[in-house]
């Protein structure tokens, strides 16, 4: 059959995406720009044998998530800047008891209440590091409407096959945007099913070292497993005894760092020849793709890094370039976050110029042409 | 036995001081599920962060030792999202009603079916002794070293109000009559809670100069009156006293279920 095409904004896009990966609970909280994602899922659950939630706030939305992911559903949450704030807490809990779950941030502008309806892009760092402690992070930010739909399966994937919570960030031009989109029957990447255990019951280590990933039972299926948000031994039991704790640690950490490869996504336009790039992610990076086709009309050597996932920092998305560039820029509504990543994989080998605006106003493509003549 | 069948041998010893009442209503949970027959691989034990809610990580079921005061909001998700699961939160009266009080009267208000025992040992017993939202009027703690000028509230009046439709109270010393209300608690198809007075002589029962773990019993059992023997005395008779018992229960439509019916009404096709 022939795909349906519509005409949808992000945050309906994330949606579909959610579906066709197989979400079947959601819980959240209203909060502009996210609140479209809660009400269509509010009506599109139930009617596919699925359960959404209004809970009494994100603390416990994040909560519900994670209780419902250890029954066996695919979870999801989505909110905006002051109730992201407010998840961290519980978000650290799933990253430490390894409980899958999706969890939007379409990000608006901040501080605190800051500016409801503005797009920004000033909780990439939060996402890294909102919640305590050392951790893990998967983060990943699309760029369009279409893209919105893919990446959310993506992410739901990354989460069931890494037994983490992912982070899918938006901002409020990405969520708000209408764009064309084809919604194919079947999705376009494959469904990932989270892994079970096969052991015999008595032998199961819901959290084995052995593997980088290991299996997980769901609640009510006979395991009778332990979690705590403690730190645990193979077992799920609370331990402090160094060699444990390290070792636990330890694996969070490789799950990720060693399956990069499968982890990071981006895109890149113009980078064959060129001297000159920009740096940029999310609705910036569509002014950004609209400056380089300017600079290239005009002959100038210019090209496109954009990072889809912003956690683990994608390093080799710029330092395999470094060695071709004269100048990078770095263009991002905030008053400075990623740009430092930015810098620390360049080791120092390529100038950058700074192109930042937090004033809840999209960067124009005209700035950053701006900047790409000044480098040139 | 009780506790070979229910009982995690690898996670003993315990964490609880010598005379602590949580082990003991610990016990009168797990004689109430029995009673109840609830299947153990369907059951699941959520707790938050506390003396209390170590319970969760001691008993052999799924369980789920979660943040503090987030017990609650965790369960709401376990149970939503497979209601054919028995869940019971166990958590501290710090945990319940400070940091998860909200939490608490919301699920409440849904009615969702869930069995709430809270330890009641009016103060915090995990992090040392300070106060808690059920420290009663001038008594002492480690934060409230002149006597304690907040008030304390009564979690029973608190859970009616909010919507719980089973609600019952008793203490470590009545161990032997608690199992009993945690059944009908459990069987009660909504939100139940058992507020379970537990003593803490290590930090509550030291302050304020309670005596031993048994002189804090014989404080439970000489300080309560059952609730059938309170509706003869006269409320000069009882003042100061604390009423046992089961206190409430009116049944009303219970959540989960009302969302399966959604569910089949939607994918009936008559919407
Ligand atoms: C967010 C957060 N704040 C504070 C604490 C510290 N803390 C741990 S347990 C506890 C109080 C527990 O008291 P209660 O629920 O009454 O249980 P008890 O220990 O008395 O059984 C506190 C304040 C924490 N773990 N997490
Ligand atoms: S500190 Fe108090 S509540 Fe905690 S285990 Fe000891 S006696 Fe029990």
């Amino acid at each position: 059959m022939s795909p349906t095409v519509k005409l949808l904004q992000g945050n309906e896009a994330c949606v579909e995406g959610a579906l066709a990966a197989g979400l079947r609970f959601f819980a959240g909280y209203p909060i502009t720009p996210s609140t479209e994602i809660a009400e269509a899922l509010s009506e599109r659950l139930p009617r596919v044998g699925g359960r959404f939630i209004q809970m009494e706030d994100e603390i416990a939305s994040m909560a519900a998530v994670i209780g419902a992911s250890l029954t066996g559903a695919k979870a999801m949450t989505a909110t905006s800047g002051p109730g992201f704030s407010l998840k961290q807490e519980n978000l650290g809990f799933a990253m430490l008891t390894e409980v899958p779950c999706v969890v939007v941030n379409v990000m608006r502008g901040g501080p605190s209440t800051g500016l409801p309806t503005s797009p920004a892009q000033a909780d990439v760092m939060q996402a890294r590091w909102g919640t305590h402690g050392d951790h893990p992070v998967i983060a990943l930010y699309p760029a369009s409407v279409p893209e919105v739909y893919e990446v959310t399966i993506k992410a739901f994937n990354l989460a069931e096959k890494f037994r983490t919570p992912v982070i899918l960030l938006m901002d409020e031009v990405i969520g708000h945007m209408r764009e064309r989109i084809e919604l194919p029957d079947t999705p376009p990447v494959p469904v990932v099913e989270r892994q079970r255990p096969t052991v015999p019951k008595e032998d199961y280590l819901p959290y084995d070292n052995s593997q980088d990933v290991p299996p997980l039972a769901s609640f009510g299926d006979g395991y009778r497993f332990h979690v705590t948000g403690l730190i645990h031994d193979q077992k799920g039991y609370p331990t402090s005894a160094p060699a444990k704790v390290e070792a636990l640690l330890t694996r969070l950490q490789n799950k990720i760092q060693s399956n990069l490869d499968e982890i990071l996504m981006w895109e890149t336009i113009g980078m064959e020849d060129a001297e000159v790039a920009v740096f940029a992610y999310g609705a910036t990076a569509r002014s950004a793709v609209r400056a380089v086709r300017i600079a290239r009309e005009q002959g100038i050597k210019v090209g496109l890094l954009r990072p889809i996932t912003i956690w683990p920092f994608p390093d080799k998305l710029i330092s395999q370039y470094t060695s071709q560039l004269k100048a990078l820029i770095v263009a991002e509504m905030n008053l400075g976050q990623l740009v430092d990543e930015v810098e620390r994989a360049t080791k120092g080998q390529v100038p950058i110029k700074r192109v930042l605006q937090a004033n809840g106003e999209l960067i124009a493509p005209d700035t950053i042409l701006r900047a790409v003549l000044e480098v040139k | 036995m009780l506790a070979e069948k229910y009982l995690r041998d690898a996670m003993m010893p315990h964490i609880w001081c010598p005379g602590c009442g949580h082990g003991i209503i610990l016990q009168a949970v797990l004689r109430a599920i029995e009673k109840a027959g609830l299947d153990q691989d369907k059951t699941v034990i959520v707790s938050g962060i506390g003396c209390s809610s170590r319970a969760s990580g001691y008993v052999n079921f799924d369980t789920l030792h979660t943040t503090h005061g987030r017990a609650l909001a965790f369960a709401t998700g376990v149970k939503l999202a497979k209601p054919e699961l028995n869940v019971i939160v166990l958590t501290g009266d710090g945990d319940a009603l400070a940091i998860g009080g909200n939490h608490f009267i919301h699920a409440c208000r849904r009615n969702i079916d869930i069995t709430t025992i809270v330890f009641n040992n009016s103060i915090y017993g995990m992090t040392s002794g300070q106060y808690s939202p059920m420290t009663p009027a001038g008594k002492f703690a480690t934060t409230s070293p002149y006597g304690n000028i907040d008030r304390n509230f009564d979690v029973c009046e608190l859970a009616k109000a909010a919507g719980a439709t089973y609600v019952a109270r008793s203490t470590a010393y009545h161990a032997a009559s608690m199992p009993d209300l945690i059944v009908k608690a459990i069987k009660n198809k909504g939100f139940s809670v058992v507020e379970a007075i537990s003593q803490c002589p290590t930090y509550y029962g030291r302050r304020n100069k309670m005596g031993s773990a048994v002189d804090m019993l014989n404080w439970q059992k000489e300080n309560t009156v059952n609730v059938a023997a309170a509706a003869r005395l006269q409320p000069e008779q009882l003042a100061g006293k604390i009423i046992i018992g089961e206190l409430y229960n009116n049944p009303a439509p219970e959540f989960t279920q009302q969302y399966e019916e959604l569910i089949a009404r939607l994918q009936g096709g008559e919407e």
